[in-house]
């Protein structure tokens, strides 16, 4: 592996970064999820860079630790994508500035 | 020398497919390049020595994830991909913004870390047996509990997409 | 003695009690309340009479209890058995039996039967504690009982208006000499530093002249103040005649035989204490009622109203004979004047009960007839009264105090008096007797007149018999009277009889007392009813007697209008400037209220308020930023974190 750590943290900082930006940016709500798995993703890449270049990779525990992230990601998709479906049933849109009921 | 390139090859693809998803007008087309992004991922998790994760990524989310998305988008379409409607949320450039903002800080402070530029140490195994016996003694619990998790997951989801039956008005 | 002297309480005690339970009672039972006071005074009656048994041989005996404590010193009250006590008890036992049982009759119509014994019962008790009482408090409870006795039983029937206002003026005026009294019994307190009479040497009348002849002289006249009020001596005599108002066993008991001795036998039981100053005013204040209240009856037209002047002027020969001749003199004419006096009101009683009520002599008249046996018994009173010679109790005891003034060291002046009053109470004795006995009857309830039924005959016999015998006791050829009280034995020597200034004392008493019965029966027993010859004579005269002397007017224009302007100041005092200051007082506290409220709302609650609703304010103005924009949020989230990276990586080395 020549490729030093820095740059797979680099390359999941930009990832992050994007999925930041277009869960910021974009005004449909399937959108907003679709950044939010990169943003997943991202920090996916980041333990397993570490579990890679760390001390002890014997251990298994970075991968580990992905394998029930992905799974958790996996759930948590599933229920935001169910939401999002459910309230297309009631409001007939799926933009996120009209979902504003829960404001002071 | 070609690690790198394979590295710097599977990054772009990677990138480029999470840029697209986000800024495509077709939820579609966001929806596939979104599976890109996350197979170059895989690619790199490969990449990694993290053979049983590249392919558990692989699986889940460009083999059900993606395809959840696919479907939402199908399912929520109509008054959705207006020709000229504005795609974006109407303060972008600050969400645009905060992210920069946030991507620089990161970058900043990998930059700044010393250490980080070294070179991998060694060669890892990280046999499938290995994790197998792994997931049953030291995380049978966690195990246990992603499983009862997923079935909640599941059946939650199921219920909460359920379309409703028509409401009959009450009899006179 | 000492054994009998530990049970002599109970010689009060059986009257009280019969007073409490009649009191009890209720007002039907009338056979029930009168057999107790009568038997309760029959028990006392015979307790006396075993006391007086005791006390035949001479001496003393005293006991006495502790009552209360103050600091380190307590009040004691105590009892004591001597001759002078004991021969009171007899007395009083004896009338109160007498009169209890006459008012079986008299007052048989009255609806208030229960009520009258109760209060007879209340005040025999109360007579007999202060003869019996070993101690000037102890005898100044009783004093004010038998005062408070009085007041109930003048008012007995108070829905009359007058007899309402006679009780009052008799509480009121006994209670103006009752002040001196009192402040003389605290200044014996403070010099002698006990108020037992005697106490083995150690009570205040052990030693005479306790605390300095001037002390001595000072506290005897101070108690004699309370005599003067209880005995009607001049300036307090005024509330005795009005006293007539109530029932005529009242007046007999009470006003005649004991009430009003009560004063006499408080001068004869703090006789060690009054010195001869102190003596001398007595006997000039006696004699002087004595003449005083002979003069104005007179001229009186009601019977009970003479009889009662009458009991004035006899008090004040009581006092004359104490004064000049010591308290055996005095004594012995009250125990005779308790019976004849006694006799002469129940007979005046019986004669008002058979003319239907009617009091005014001048229309009564030839009762002889028709009330034989109260015509007897009456005229027996009479003569005893006027101190007819030889048989009758009154000419021994009147005598004995003429001749003790005779003898007076300091002046004669007392004795003339004296003949002059022995001369007057003959000369209106004899006119009413004319008025009432003799003569055409008057038209009307006189002429239908009857006989007494004899249970109100029979005491009036008794008494009859008692105010001739009694007399015998004191003569001078016989003293028993004299010796019993002051000690000594009697002899029975009738040469004593013809010892030169006794004799011409009696001479001369029994000459005047002929003149006066003779010249008023002259002047009355032929005159006819409506005019009296004696206001035909002398009509100024007759009527500055017949209005008292104009005392009442007098004391109604200076005393009372005086108090009554006092009182009038008093209630200005109090309407205007002490309730106006409690007023003020309530307006502050009201204002302090008031102010505490304001305070409490504007200030208390209203920071509260104020504190509540900035912090509403400053939430509602919190809430605006959420504004249900999820993106929002994550945008803020995202700056968060850019701040918190930077500052956690790179804050160390800025501080």
């Amino acid at each position: 592996m020549t490729t030093p750590l820095a740059h797979y943290l680099i390359l999941a900082a930009l990832l992050f970064g994007v999925g930041l930006a277009g869960a910021l940016a974009r005004r449909n709500a399937i959108l907003v999820l679709v950044g939010l798995e990169l943003m997943f993703n991202a920090a996916n890449l980041n333990f397993i860079a570490f579990w890679r270049f760390g001390p002890r990779p014997e251990a298994l525990t970075g991968l580990m630790f992905v394998l029930f992230s992905i799974a958790i990601g996996a759930a948590e998709a599933a229920i935001g994508l169910a939401l999002v479906i459910a309230i297309y049933r009631h409001r007939r849109t799926a933009q996120v500035d009209r979902f504003d009921s829960l404001k002071g | 020398m070609l690690n790198e390139i394979a590295f710097l090859l599977c990054a772009a693809l990677t990138l480029a497919g999470a840029v697209a998803a986000m800024t495509l007008r077709n939820l579609a087309h966001c929806a596939l390049c979104a599976a890109g992004a996350f197979a170059g991922l895989a690619a790199i998790y490969l990449q990694l020595d993290a053979e049983f994760a590249g392919f558990a990524q692989l699986l889940v989310y460009v083999g059900a994830i993606a395809i959840l998305i696919l479907f939402t988008v199908l399912l929520t379409r109509g008054a959705e991909i207006q020709p000229g409607g504005p795609a974006a949320s109407t303060s972008r450039g600050m969400g645009l913004g905060v992210g920069a903002l946030v991507t620089a800080c990161l970058i900043g402070a990998i930059m700044a870390s010393p250490g980080l530029r070294g070179h991998a140490p060694q060669t890892v195994h990280a046999p499938v047996k290995r994790i197998g016996e792994q997931l049953m003694n030291q995380y049978v619990m966690p195990l246990e509990a992603i499983g009862l998790l997923l079935t909640a997951a599941l059946l939650g989801a199921v219920i909460i997409a359920l379309r409703e039956p028509p409401k009959e008005p009450p009899a006179p | 003695m000492e054994t009998i002297v530990k049970y002599i309480w109970m010689i009060p005690a059986a009257p009280l009690l019969a007073a409490g339970a009649g009191a009890l009672l209720p007002g039907g039972r009338r056979r029930l309340g009168a057999g107790l006071a009568v038997g309760a005074i029959s028990v006392s009656f015979l307790l006396s009479c075993a006391a007086f048994a005791a006390t035949l041989g001479g001496g003393r005996a005293a006991s006495h209890f502790r009552w209360f404590d103050f600091g380190a010193t307590s009040v004691q009250l105590g009892w004591v058995l001597d001759p002078l006590g004991a021969v009171m008890a007899v007395m009083v036992t004896l009338a109160s039996l007498l009169i209890f049982i006459y008012s079986l009759g008299y007052m048989a119509g009255d609806g208030n039967f229960t009520r009258f014994f109760c209060f007879m019962s209340l005040f025999a008790a109360a007579m007999l504690g202060l003869v019996l009482a070993n101690s000037l408090l102890l005898f100044f409870i009783s004093w004010e009982l038998v005062g408070l006795a009085s007041y109930l039983l003048i008012g007995f029937w108070f829905q009359k208006p007058a007899a309402a206002a006679a009780a009052r003026k008799a509480f009121i005026t006994t209670r103006i000499g009752d002040l001196g009294f009192l402040v003389g019994m605290l200044a014996l307190y403070s010099k002698t530093g006990t108020l037992l009479f005697y106490d083995s040497g150690h009570g205040c009348l052990d030693e005479n002249f306790v605390g300095g002849l001037v002390v001595s002289t000072a506290i005897g006249l101070l108690i004699f103040c309370g005599a003067i009020g209880k005995s009607g001596q001049f300036p307090l005599h005024v509330w005795l005649p009005d006293a007539m108002e109530g029932p005529t066993p009242v007046s007999a008991l009470i006003h005649a035989a004991t009430m009003v001795a009560a004063g006499v036998f408080l001068v004869a039981r703090v006789y060690p204490l009054m010195t001869p100053h102190a003596l001398q005013v007595v006997t000039w204040v006696g004699a002087l009622t004595a003449v005083f209240a002979a003069a104005i009856a007179v001229a009186q037209n009601d019977i009970k109203r003479i009889l009662a002047y009458s009991t004035i002027s006899q008090l004040g020969y009581m006092m004359m004979g104490l004064g000049a001749g010591g308290v055996a003199v005095g004594m012995f004419h009250l125990t005779t004047h308790a019976f004849f006096k006694a006799l002469l009101f129940l007979g005046a009683g019986s004669v008002i009960h058979g003319c239907r009520g009617e009091q005014d002599i001048r229309k009564m008249g030839g009762l002889r007839k028709r009330m034989p046996l109260t015509f007897a018994a009456y005229a027996a009173g009479m003569m005893a009264l006027c101190g007819v010679p030889l048989f009758f109790s009154g000419f021994w005891s009147k005598d004995a105090i003429l001749d003790a003034a005779h003898h007076w060291r300091f002046s004669q002046a007392p004795f003339y008096l004296g003949l002059l009053g022995a001369f007057l109470t003959a000369f209106y004795m004899t006119r009413q007797v004319c008025a009432v006995f003799f003569g055409k009857p008057a038209p009307g309830d006189a002429e239908r007149a009857h006989e007494s039924p004899p249970v109100m005959t029979a005491p009036l016999l008794i008494l009859a018999v008692l105010a001739v015998g009694a007399g015998f006791f004191g003569t001078p050829a016989w003293p028993w009277f004299q010796k019993y009280l002051e000690g000594g034995k009697a002899g029975f020597d009738l040469s004593k009889l013809l010892d030169g200034s006794a004799l011409t004392v009696m001479l001369l008493s029994s000459a005047l007392v002929a003149v006066g019965i003779v010249w008023s029966g002259w002047v009355y027993g032929r005159a006819a009813r409506e005019t009296d010859p004696l206001e035909k004579a002398q009509p100024a005269l007759f009527a500055c007697l017949r209005q008292k002397f104009f005392v009442d007017e007098f004391y109604a224009a200076t005393v009372i209008r005086l108090t009554g302007a006092f009182a009038m100041f008093c209630d200005w005092l109090d309407r205007v400037v002490l309730d106006g200051a409690v007023r003020a007082l309530c307006w502050l506290a009201v204002g302090l209220a008031r102010l505490n409220r304001n305070v409490d709302e504007s200030v208390v609650n209203g920071g509260f308020d104020a504190g509540t609703e900035t912090v509403r304010g400053s939430g509602e103005w919190m809430s605006r930023f959420q504004n249900g924009q999820t993106q929002r949020y994550l945008r803020v989230i995202g700056l968060a974190f850019c701040g918190l990276l930077v500052l956690l990586l790179w804050g160390a080395s800025w501080f």
